[in-house]
Order: structure tokens, then C-alpha cells, then sequence
């Protein structure tokens, strides 16, 4: 190059330029950052908790459960809640406290099994839709409407007539049935993060699309991702339960929350506590994956925030 | 042009962007001619300004050199061989040896990454000091050469300012030892203290390593301050380029003329008396480019053969200078206006 070197302001570039940064410009939530934002949000907070105790008790449920789930006690049965049996007991005597714990583990394994199905399917259908565009795009979309166009309990009940009820069928057909909620979240956040000009930039030194897919566009399309998934799982336990209160989902004898619900409801003007204690369980699992959702969603997308706020939230 | 001084080369080179109409055929329904039909030379270790209005195709330009966008006609040359057809491992050998400094810092750089992990990339993709050791001496090395303390190298780009941010982007593109570095618009969105800096940064880094630089941006000042030739761009095509004092002094095309007479000079009484050439009216839309002279409907001296001829760049004014207009008598290619349908080919 020509010419002088232009004055430099008298600032020491040391200090100003190549010193140790003391602020920061902008702040984006980074994974300590967020579960410390988590843990400040009450709501979330004690959502997550009460969802790390149901997922405790589902992992230790045979050491918690008081009695076996099957075992059958005639003389016992249609107990009200006792100090013997504190959720109170079933038609065939069977202790429903025994039955909720264990049942956490089919409803909840069968909620993680589907929503981990559609969250890799899904996301990875509208990571390439997003990414490469064009007729990928079009192809890959327009399959996922005509499956969206379905109604979702249609849908499962179609995918559970061909394979037979049964758990593992469960969440499979709840899956299917929300991978095209995925494949919508994260086309629509790829197509975002796609035009950044850092993966431009990460182009321009020679990554591969494979290497700009994995360590950029993925990570920072992530976010709402995140939070479909809190909420999906909500969903998902409850379709679970809709399921198998249909008869199509888990089979008795074995206790899911939805099947005791169902079963609960013929004796709900004999014995209340049937369908209640099962009810609840379903309730609050659900209620506590939508706040810890909410949360997240606060926590990891500023933008969001603002637009709840704007709506009156 | 078997020029052995030349490392990068255009002829012709045309990058256009289909307009499509909405629906589910996507006809084509006409073109955004970014750039159009450019010729230009980049030789061996100078430092080559583009300058020109926002919209006129300098980014493109600088990107379809680095076949960062595709062009639709024309060929690019890079140290010889020919760029436009490469295939996927050529390419990457490509774009070890050029790289590009963006424009704004704050969204160049990955927010998830930490400095490391951003300098590190083209190393990890060329598969350049390959240890975990060596690569972190690099990573230093290159830290260091761009005035940052490599103590830094595990921090997030948030933690940085505008002009530490931009110094991890020249690493970055520092990182594959390139020949060729683009810097578009890389000082643009600095505090005007700070590019200083950065700018110097870039003269010394050029002077050490011998690089060579496509330096575009539309600061006709910092333009001047460091190159060695300047390009001037108008509508997708170069209307005229030659050593920057040249270019800077004695301006051929009135297009150049009343880029310059904008700058400020930086004295009361002869910014007084300065005289400004005010052109009328906007840039034509590139989608609808003007026949014969692309200039001709904002030109003062715009005359008789301006619309039926298309000027090609004549040797004009100092050595080395070249221009497309003809004032300095009509070279170029006749419009063709009743078959506009034919290819424009050579």
C-alpha cells in the first residue's frame, strides 16, 4: 500500500483494542447463562422440578411403588384413600398409588420415544428444507402438509390399525404425527440463521455444508427448537393418555395413565379417586412441561419475549 | 492475458440474479444484472480500491471472485487457472488461498463460537497443523499478528468491541495463509477512530505477508489512502480504473469526476471554493440497465452515439489509466436494438 500511515487517535490501541474486554455489547444466552436465567423464572423453575421428581419416580419405579401394580386384593377393593392406601384402591383391589408411579414410566417413556422420533426426524426435514431451499424445499414441505392437513388422532389411530396397539406403536404414531411440527419450527429458524453472515463467512474459509449444518446453522437455529420440544412433550403424554383411553394405546393389565383414567371413569360416581389421582398425575406433567416451555422460551429467544409482552402475556 | 503479475483476473464476468414471478412455476420474468460484463486485473501484491454507489455491484463483484455466488457468464481466473468450473476439492484449495473480511463484525462471527473455535475453522478444514499443540500455537500466532492478546482466545465475540471483533475476522481469514484477501466494506461499520486502526492493521499485514487486496468500499478517502490502483464501478460494470494518484487526480470519466468532487477536503477555504458536480436524478435499477452507455441518463455530456454504443475501457490520461467513455472517442460494441433476444456473447 502507499502513503503515510493514518494518525491513530490517541487512545493506546493496547488499551482500547488489544486490552482484556470489561463489557459486554451484546448478550446472547449461552448454556450456564440460560439455566441461571432458568432458575430465576420461579414458575419454570419449580415446573422443572416437579418434572426431575416424576422422572425420578418413573426411573425408580418398581423400589417406590408400595405394592405391585397387578396385584389384586378383592376384599380391598374401591378403597377410599387411606392411610394404608393414600390414593385408595381400584375395582380388583388394586393400590392406585402403586399404579400412578408405575404408570409414569409408560406415559413418560412413551412421550420421550415420540417426541425424540419427531424431533430427529422433523428437525432434520427442515434442516435441508431450510438450508438448500428450492425444490428440496418444496418436496419435503409439501409432504409435510398433506401429513399436517391430517387430523392428529385420525392420523394415530390409521398408524395404530396397521401396527396393533402396544406402547412402542403409541410413539411411534404420536411421532408421526408431530414431525411435521418440527420440520416447520426448524425450517422456519434455518431460514433465518441461513442468510447469517457467518455462515457465509465459514463458506468463504472452505467449510463443507455438512460443517456449516452442524457447528452453525444447528446450534443457532436451536432455540425454538428447544422449546417445541417441552411443550411437544406435554402433548405427547397427553395423547398418550387420549390413546389409551380410546383402547388403542398401552393394553391392560399394564398402568398407563390414560388407560386408569378411562378405566376410572365408570366407577366416578361410585369412587371418585379411580380417575382423579391418574387425572392429576396427567395434569400436572402436562402443566409442568408448558411453564418449563414458556420459560425456555423466555429464557432463549429475546424476540419472543417482546412479542408476548406486546400481546399482553 | 498471460500477465505473470496478474493473480486475479475477470473478463466479462457477469453475475445476474433471476427475477422470478410468484406461484408455483417460478417463471423467470427478467434479471437484476448485479454485475455486468466486468474486465479486471489484480496484480501480485497490490492493493486494488473498488469504489462506487451502494447497489452498484461491488460486493457481488467480490464475491463472484472468490465464487462465493456463482456467475452466469464470464471467467474468473485465480493464479491461472480458471475458477468458474472448479469442483468441490478445488474449490476448497480455493478458498484457502482467498479469503474475505466482511463488513459488519458484530454479524461475522458465530455468536456460539469463542474466538478459538472461529480462528481455528479453515485450519480444521484444510487440515492445516493438525495437534492440538500446534494448532493452538497458530491460533496464538495469528491472534498476536492482528493485535490481540491470545489470552482472549476463549472468549465470545459478545465479550469483544466493534474493532476486536473485526481483527478475529482477519485472523480468520488470515488462518489458511491466503494470497488474496477481499475486504468488503471492512472498515464501514467501525467508529472512525477505529478503522484507522483496523486500516493500518491491514497496510501492515499486506506489507508482511505480501497479500494482495480487493479493498471495496464506498469511502472514496480511505479508498485513496490505501491503494495502489482504484477501480470505479457503476451499474454492475468497472467505468474506470488506474493507479489511485491518477485516478484520484485527473479523473477520465465524468462518472469518477463527480464521485470525487463529493469527498470533503479537509480545509475551510478550499472546501469553500470546492467545486460539486451534482449528478441528477438516481441509479438506474439494475434490473433495467440502460442501452449503450450505462451512465448516459445521468451524465452531463451524455451525446450522440452515448445510447447506440456500449464504451469499452481505452487506454486514457496517465500510463496505466483505463476508461469506458466516449469522450475520449467511441470504442465499444453497437447496441444491438432490434434483436435485444441475442446473447450477449463475445
Amino acid at each position: 500500500m502507499t502513503g503515510a500511515p493514518l494518525p491513530e487517535p490517541a487512545v493506546s490501541p493496547t488499551a482500547t483494542e488489544a486490552g482484556v474486554p470489561s463489557t459486554a455489547r451484546t448478550s446472547r444466552p449461552r448454556w450456564r447463562e440460560t439455566l441461571v436465567l432458568l432458575a430465576r423464572n420461579p414458575t419454570a423453575a419449580v415446573a422443572a422440578t416437579v418434572l426431575l421428581l416424576i422422572a425420578l419416580m418413573a426411573v425408580f419405579d418398581e423400589t417406590l411403588a408400595p405394592s405391585g401394580p397387578n396385584e389384586i386384593a378383592v376384599e380391598d377393593r374401591l378403597q377410599p384413600p387411606s392411610l394404608e392406601h393414600p390414593f385408595g384402591t381400584d375395582d380388583l383391589g388394586r393400590d392406585i398409588l402403586s399404579r400412578v408411579v408405575l404408570g409414569a414410566a409408560v406415559s413418560l417413556r412413551v412421550g420421550f420415544l415420540a417426541v425424540a422420533f419427531a424431533l430427529v426426524v422433523g428437525a432434520l426435514i427442515g434442516l435441508l428444507a431450510g438450508f438448500y431451499g428450492c425444490w428440496v424445499d418444496d418436496v419435503l414441505m409439501r409432504f409435510m402438509d398433506i401429513l399436517f392437513a391430517f387430523p392428529a388422532v385420525l392420523l394415530a389411530i390409521a398408524v395404530l390399525a396397521v401396527r396393533g396397539p402396544g406402547s412402542g406403536n403409541t410413539a411411534l404414531a404420536i411421532g408421526i404425527v408431530y414431525v411435521p411440527v418440527f420440520a416447520r419450527v426448524t425450517r422456519a429458524s434455518v431460514l433465518g440463521v441461513r442468510e447469517e453472515v457467518y455462515v457465509r463467512a465459514s463458506r468463504s474459509v472452505g467449510a463443507s455444508d455438512w460443517r456449516l449444518l452442524t457447528r452453525h446453522v444447528l446450534p443457532n437455529a436451536a432455540p425454538p427448537i428447544i422449546v417445541q420440544t417441552s411443550v411437544s412433550l406435554a402433548f405427547a403424554v397427553l395423547a398418550e393418555a387420549a390413546l389409551s383411553f380410546l383402547g388403542l394405546g398401552t393394553q391392560p393389565p399394564n398402568p398407563s395413565w390414560g388407560l386408569m383414567l378411562a378405566e376410572g371413569r365408570g366407577f366416578i360416581d361410585l369412587a371418585w379417586w379411580l380417575a382423579f389421582f391418574p387425572g392429576m398425575a396427567i395434569f400436572l406433567t402436562v402443566l409442568c412441561f408448558n411453564l418449563l416451555g414458556d420459560g425456555l422460551r423466555d429464557v432463549l429467544d429475546p424476540r419472543q419475549r417482546t412479542l408476548m409482552a406486546g400481546s399482553g402475556r | 492475458m498471460a500477465d505473470d503479475d496478474v493473480l486475479v483476473s475477470a473478463r466479462g464476468l457477469e453475475v445476474h440474479f433471476p427475477i422470478r414471478s410468484g406461484g408455483m412455476l417460478r417463471r423467470t420474468t427478467g434479471a437484476v444484472r448485479a454485475v455486468d460484463g466486468v474486465d479486471l486485473d489484480i496484480r501480485r501484491g497490490e492493493t486494488l480500491g473498488l469504489v462506487g454507489e451502494s447497489g452498484c455491484g461491488k460486493s457481488t463483484l467480490g464475491n463472484a471472485l472468490l465464487r462465493l455466488v456463482v456467475p452466469t457468464g464470464g471467467s474468473v481466473t485465480f493464479d491461472g487457472t480458471d475458477v468458474t468450473g472448479l469442483d468441490r476439492r478445488a474449490l476448497r484449495a480455493l478458498r484457502r488461498r482467498a479469503g474475505m473480511v466482511f463488513q459488519d463484525p458484530f454479524a461475522s462471527l458465530d455468536p456460539r463460537r469463542t474466538v478459538r473455535q472461529t480462528v481455528s475453522e479453515p485450519l480444521e478444514v484444510h487440515g492445516l497443523r493438525s495437534g492440538r499443540r500446534e494448532r493452538g500455537e497458530r491460533i496464538a500466532e495469528l491472534l498476536e499478528l492482528v493485535g490481540l492478546d491470545p489470552a482472549v482466545a476463549d472468549r465470545y465475540p459478545h465479550e469483544f468491541s466493534g474493532g476486536q471483533r473485526q481483527r478475529v475476522g482477519i485472523a480468520r481469514a488470515l488462518a489458511g495463509e491466503p494470497d488474496f484477501l477481499v475486504c468488503d466494506e471492512a472498515i464501514a461499520s467501525l467508529d472512525v477512530s477505529v478503522q484507522a486502526q483496523v486500516l493500518n492493521l491491514l497496510r501492515r499485514l499486506q506489507r508482511r505477508l505480501g497479500l494482495t487486496l480487493l479493498f471495496i468500499s464506498h469511502d472514496l478517502s480511505a479508498v485513496r489512502h490505501v491503494s495502489d490502483r482504484i477501480a470505479v464501478m457503476y451499474l454492475g460494470r468497472v467505468v474506470e480504473v488506474g493507479p489511485a494518484a491518477a485516478v484520484g487526480a485527473d479523473p477520465q470519466m465524468p462518472y469518477t469526476q463527480a464521485l470525487l468532487s463529493a469527498v470533503p477536503v479537509p480545509h475551510p477555504s478550499l472546501e469553500r471554493t470546492r467545486q460539486r458536480i451534482v449528478l441528477r436524478g438516481d441509479v438506474p435499477s439494475p434490473a433495467a440497465v440502460p442501452s449503450g452507455c450505462r451512465f448516459r441518463t445521468r451524465c452531463p455530456y451524455a451525446f450522440e452515439p452515448c445510447p447506440d454504443v456500449d464504451p469499452a475501457l481505452q487506454p486514457v490520461g496517465a500510463p496505466g489509466q483505463l476508461a469506458a467513455c466516449h469522450l475520449h472517442g467511441v470504442v465499444g460494441r453497437p447496441v444491438r436494438r432490434a434483436e435485444e433476444a441475442v446473447p450477449a456473447a463475445e
